[in-house]
């Protein structure tokens, strides 16, 4: 007989949540922790969503999305978990650009920005900072009409390497383009200008584990391979989840799975008005990625100076928000990974991203995939080789994902990596409005995503979950 | 709770949320956010804490009102004059 993951749990909760990413853990916690029973289903056998790592022989361990995030995890850590996660994050101090327009070092937060813009850019210091109060000043309840482009073009026109220096770190975070809307494009540059790039010491491994201690001691019932096959809803609102075989009785869902698969999949469209349907319909989902994974043998030694913690490298002429999603690839994030991520191992791995389409991906016969997995990781080699010299002989292992590995560890539409499209944000935001007691907290709308969009978004969900539960 | 009273409980509250700074001798009709370095998050965190100490509900669209110490007051009074400190 298959094992029972839901033994022993109970015939009813306060409130299931659906997922354990960042957004949906955090909700979990929330809610746990303002007094509420709380049921956490996970589909894969482990938690952390896209926070996510892996192992493979030789003691190596490969973070997949732990590049950089904002100084405000650690606020956020602090106060929605507890203060030994938030000690453990430390800043990423040299970051590096690569492309045939420059080639330069940075800090990466707003002073050193400004360096680089009045010094080697030329551009008037007054402009800088008009930019950067402008972007800070965006909030997303502003003007939704301007573009990223036009904003760039009003602070710098025709100045296409400015335009790269500044949006194609965003564009890797987010999958965000020129033609989003620029309050986007603001928020999120703002979140990293305060106070640079962080990462986690330890590895998403460690960070997820000490999440999933402090859930327990809050008293949060976390279940793995639970997928929730349906959310039922009667007389308009919800009353229970299906998983495992077993119907389990809630006041309130809060599903961290895909928006739309929420919506079609999990509730079913008959059981919301026309309207809110077609606009759930019309919304985009964001882009997915592919990536590489490199683990050096243990003996070698990767060149801190020249390599840095983050290099945003491209060998295209211009920058086009279209032609990173192209699949002859030109422009590659490298994460290098340091013994110091995880002391007590001394690995030093590379992880190449690109964005990805899923078309791309999704139609290909079993032995064009493989080989377009294989042509991946040839081509990376060769690209990295610029920075790590005769890369294929320090290599113990290399792996590769692609936009089919994300739908399959996250059940997110089309592998999709960063939630939706900005529209998507008023769509998660209206489900209670539709559906008494469902919740939407995961990825959405750009600015709601990334670990600390994640993060921030499960607490801004919980805050109308716990209203709702009291009334 | 007198209006003294629930002045009280918000600065308990925003020194939790902003350890580093000094809420004790905030301006009454200054913005919060001239004085103190809060964000979006800190704004929900008070209703929050709000709710979770004094079971008050405050709906998202009264969320401005939280701009200042005095408008604050004013909006909480007729909603815990009833209730016990
Ligand atoms: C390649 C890559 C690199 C990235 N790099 C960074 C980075 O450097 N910095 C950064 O800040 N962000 C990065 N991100 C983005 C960031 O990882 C995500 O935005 C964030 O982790 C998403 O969290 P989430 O809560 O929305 O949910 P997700 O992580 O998407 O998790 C959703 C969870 O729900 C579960 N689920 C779905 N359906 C069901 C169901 N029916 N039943 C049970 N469980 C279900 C899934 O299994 C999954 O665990 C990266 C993303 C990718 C793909």
């Amino acid at each position: 007989m298959p094992k029972d993951f839901l033994r022993d749990a109970k015939d009813a909760y306060d409130v299931v949540v659906i997922g354990s990413g960042l957004a949906g853990l955090t909700a979990a916690n929330t809610l746990a922790r303002n007094g509420h029973s709380v049921l956490l289903l996970e589909q894969h056998y482990k938690l952390g969503g896209l926070a996510t790592w892996f192992r493979r022989p030789g003691g190596h361990i490969f973070d997949v999305s732990l590049h950089g995030f904002p100084a405000g995890m650690i606020k956020s850590c602090r106060r929605y978990w507890n203060s030994q996660i938030a000690d453990s994050i430390v800043q990423l101090k040299h970051i590096r650009f690569d492309n045939p327009m420059f080639s330069l070092s940075t800090t990466f937060d707003r002073r050193d920005f400004t360096r680089h813009l009045v010094e080697r850019f030329g551009v008037a210091r007054k402009t800088v900072d008009e930019f950067f109060d402008t972007a800070r000043a965006m909030t997303h309840l502003g003007d939704q009409s301007m573009t990223a482009g036009e904003l760039f073009e009003r602070f710098f026109p025709g100045r296409e390497d400015v335009v790269r220096l500044l949006m194609e770190p965003i564009t890797y975070a987010n999958g965000s383009t020129l033609e989003d809307p620029a309050l986007t494009y603001g928020i999120v540059f703002s979140n990293f200008m305060s106070k640079g790039v962080y990462t986690f010491a330890g590895g998403t491994d460690k960070l997820i584990g000490m999440m999933d201690a402090e859930l327990r001691r809050n008293g949060v019932d976390v279940r793995i391979r639970c997928r929730a096959e349906k959310i039922h809803v009667e007389r308009g609102r919800v009353a229970a989840v299906t998983a495992a075989g077993r119907r389990i009785g809630c006041r309130a869902v809060v599903s961290n799975g895909n928006l739309k698969g929420t919506i079609f999949d999990l509730v079913g469209q008959a059981c919301f008005d026309p309207r809110f349907i077609e606009e759930a319909q019309a919304v985009r989902l964001n882009n997915s990625s592919t990536q590489v994974y490199m683990a050096l043998k243990p003996d070698v030694r990767l060149d801190e100076a020249e390599c840095g913690d983050l290099l945003f490298t491209s060998t295209a002429p211009v920058f086009r928000t279209d032609l990173l999603l192209n699949r002859q690839v030109t422009s590659r994030t490298y994460s290098f990974y340091y013994p110091k991520t995880r002391p007590e191992r001394n690995r030093s791995l590379i992880v190449s991203s690109t964005n990805a389409r899923y078309e791309d991906w999704a139609g290909l016969g079993r032995a064009d995939y493989q080989e377009s997995k294989r042509r991946l990781v040839e081509t990376t080699l060769d690209a990295v080789e610029k920075y790590v010299p005769k890369i294929r002989e320090k290599i113990d292992a290399t792996d590769c994902a692609t936009p089919l590995t994300f739908e399959r560890y996250t059940s997110h539409w089309a592998g999709s990596s960063f939630g939706t499209k900005f529209e998507g944000l008023a769509v998660s935001r209206r489900l209670p409005r539709e559906i008494a007691g469902l919740y939407h907290a995961g990825s959405v709308g750009i600015i709601m995503s990334g670990w600390l969009g994640a993060v921030n978004y499960g607490v801004i969900v919980s805050n109308d979950v716990d209203a709702f539960l009291l009334d | 709770m007198t209006g003294a009273e629930i002045k009280e409980a918000v600065v308990e509250i925003l020194s939790d949320i902003a350890p580093d700074e000094d809420c004790t001798n905030l301006k009454e009709d200054v913005a919060f956010r001239d004085q103190l370095e809060l964000d979006s998050m800190d704004f929900l965190d008070i209703v929050m804490e709000l709710r979770k100490r004094y079971r008050v509900q405050i709906p998202e669209e009264d969320y401005p009102q939280l701009a200042s110490m005095a408008s604050t007051v004013a909006y909480l009074e007729p909603l815990m004059k009833d209730m016990e400190k």
